[in-house]
């Protein structure tokens, strides 16, 4: 029958068409804010003579009227380009975000395969004895996650683990031994929160009549657990998993300053602290995009995870 | 089933308020309790360790730790809970008004709002900086602006939920007005959740803030800020760790009591109390 397959189709659709606005919006509102701030990029150089600035001004067409450097943004933007970098003369803002979004990615990913494996690990074994001691260290636990900033963790961790142990390096990205430590750390407080997450939605259907019916008639725990909790208690999970995801992305610009990784988020930084227009665009502009993609990644399994979205083809928010 | 069911016991919580007592004490007198000025320098006590002299040791410009941790709980009690504040009362009107008014303009607004959710905190939050400057108004500021979308969520969420109460309905019958009905029938009944988010939304704020001026791009020096001094002590990491250990778990343990007790008014506030994605 077609109606499996329309809605899924129509939920695409409605997602790509509703992405467009808000990436419109996403790169407007960065322009506007970056045109509202105080003081030129070129101000810190005290020492620039006028004519000078106006030159390096106009050769990056800033002494145009702003209307005019809206347009001829928006239409780079168009064909993927993103700019000059003001910083670094000599690499425009795509080939600095081509060589340095892949290492957040892997980051990202790795940290990622980290919180969901942790995250959902704790909770099925908190939810395994409700009240036990796994229960109660995972909750602690969870607790603390929330409350470490992250640079607190990783500063635990290059302590403990590089310097005193040895066992992973403390910086730098030059091989698998070098994700450890930073995945870890990114990783830590969102797999807490995945992990009570879990809980709750287990502990949520094992409460559940049909669940307590099942366990009446005498069927075995494991087919319980498999095909009634887990099977109605994952999804709700995976909603949470798509900004997640985002979030491990775009939020590992203070581990990749910690560690010393070369990812865009370090790039990011620089460029904030430099006052490099361009890149601090090109840059959002790029996790909005990461942040649109991974909450339709989301959306369809969440679709394809709960055969209620499916057919009546509503949102998986 | 909630997230602070194992610290019913309130013994956690108990221990947790007398330390952010503590703490916001020490932030109200903190000219009278530090023994040094916080941003005098001492050239010839260059990253001592804790003495008799100076109790936490001494930085790389040889301020005093304790003087500076003293401070900084100031900046970081102010910030926390006057952005809370702000995100809340905002919070509150946006909330009232998609869900009071409804219709288009209710799907309005939580169509602006979702952008701003979708966008992570911390982006939008440095955003805002460059724009709003990175003294410690601007940052509460930029804090503000990102945390109220939680509230309003709430909010909204709430007014639709009583919309149909019966109550309501009676009042409406007695020709109350709209603002009657929002002050006197709607606010009331979420005072519980809205406490619960108020105690989320401090140490959220204070978290954001010390991660950006750990990284350089929060409150500009010489503002004693812990994450500022965090971000000091992460050069002397390898010879001087207690100049980064200090502030870091003074962050750590404020934010920690904050959820503790925020998880402990959620028992008790907060009759249907779900886990929110975004604290």
């Amino acid at each position: 029958m077609r109606r499996h397959v329309a809605p899924a189709v129509a939920l695409i659709i409605d997602r790509l068409l509703w992405s467009v606005p808000v990436l419109w919006l996403v790169a407007t509102m960065t322009f506007i804010l970056l045109h509202l701030a105080p003081g030129g990029p070129f101000d810190q150089e005290k020492l620039l003579p006028p004519e000078i600035k106006a030159n390096v001004e106009a050769k990056y067409h800033l002494d145009e009227p702003v209307a005019g450097q809206y347009a001829r943004y928006l239409g780079q933007l168009l064909h993927g380009d993103l700019g000059p970098s003001y910083k670094y003369a000599d690499r425009n803002v795509s080939a600095i975000i081509a060589d340095t979004f892949p290492v957040s990615m892997q980051l990202g990913a790795a940290a990622f395969a980290l919180t969901v494996f942790l995250g959902l690990a704790g909770g099925i074994l908190a939810a395994w004895r409700p009240g036990s001691w796994i229960d109660r260290t995972s909750l602690l636990l969870a607790t603390l996650g929330v409350s470490f900033p992250s640079f607190v963790v990783g500063i635990v961790l290059i302590l403990v683990l590089a310097h005193e142990a040895h066992w992973f390096p403390p910086a730098l990205w030059e091989g698998p031994r070098y994700i450890v430590l930073p995945a870890l750390t990114l990783a830590l407080a969102p797999a807490a929160y995945v992990a009570r997450l879990t809980r709750t939605s287990l502990l949520e259907v094992a409460a559940q009549e049909y669940v307590r019916v099942g366990r009446a008639k005498g069927l075995p725990p494991g087919v319980i657990w498999l095909s009634y909790l887990l099977k109605a208690g994952l999804p709700p999970v995976v909603t949470v998993l798509g900004p997640m995801l985002a979030a491990l992305v775009t939020g590992s610009f203070i581990v990749e300053y910690l560690f010393s990784i070369p990812g865009m988020g370090r790039f990011f930084i620089t460029a904030v602290t430099n006052r490099d227009y361009p890149l601090i665009m090109g840059v959002t502009v790029v996790y909005a995009v990461v942040i649109v993609a991974a909450n339709l990644a989301v959306d369809l399994c969440y679709g394809w995870l709960d055969p209620r979205i499916r057919t009546s083809g509503g949102r998986g928010r | 089933m909630r997230a602070g069911t194992a610290f019913r016991g309130h013994h956690l919580a108990l221990i947790s308020g007398t330390i952010l007592g503590a703490i916001a004490l020490a932030a109200l007198f903190a000219p009278w309790l530090a023994p040094y000025p916080f941003d005098a320098q001492d050239p010839s006590r260059l990253l001592q360790s804790p003495s008799l002299d100076h109790w936490l040791g001494t930085d790389r410009l040889g301020r005093d730790l304790l003087s500076r941790l003293i401070y900084g709980a100031r900046i970081s009690m102010t910030l926390g809970v006057v952005t809370a504040l702000i995100a809340t009362a905002f919070g509150i009107a946006y909330g009232m008004a998609a869900g009071y008014l409804g219709g288009r303009t209710d799907n309005l607004l939580m169509r602006l709002l979702e952008v701003v959710y979708a966008l992570p905190d911390l982006l939008l939050i440095i955003l805002l900086t460059i724009v709003l400057g990175r003294g410690l108004t601007g940052m509460i500021a930029a804090l503000s602006l990102v945390s109220w979308v939680t509230v309003a969520r709430l909010v909204r969420g709430e007014v639709l939920r009583l919309q149909s109460a019966e109550y309501l309905d009676a009042a409406r019958a007695l020709g109350a007005s709209h603002l009657r009905i929002i002050i006197r029938h709607l606010l009331p009944m979420m005072v519980g959740p809205l406490l619960v988010t108020l105690s989320f939304r401090i140490p959220a704020a204070i978290l954001a803030e010390s991660t950006l001026s750990f990284v350089g791009i929060g409150l500009a020096p010489p503002t004693p800020s812990w994450g500022g001094m965090a971000s000091d002590g992460w050069a002397a990491l390898r010879f001087y760790p207690h100049v980064i250990i200090v502030p870091s778990l003074a962050i750590a343990v404020t934010i920690f009591a904050f959820n503790v007790l925020g998880d402990y008014l959620n028992d008790r506030l907060n009759p249907r109390a779900v886990v929110s994605v975004k604290r």
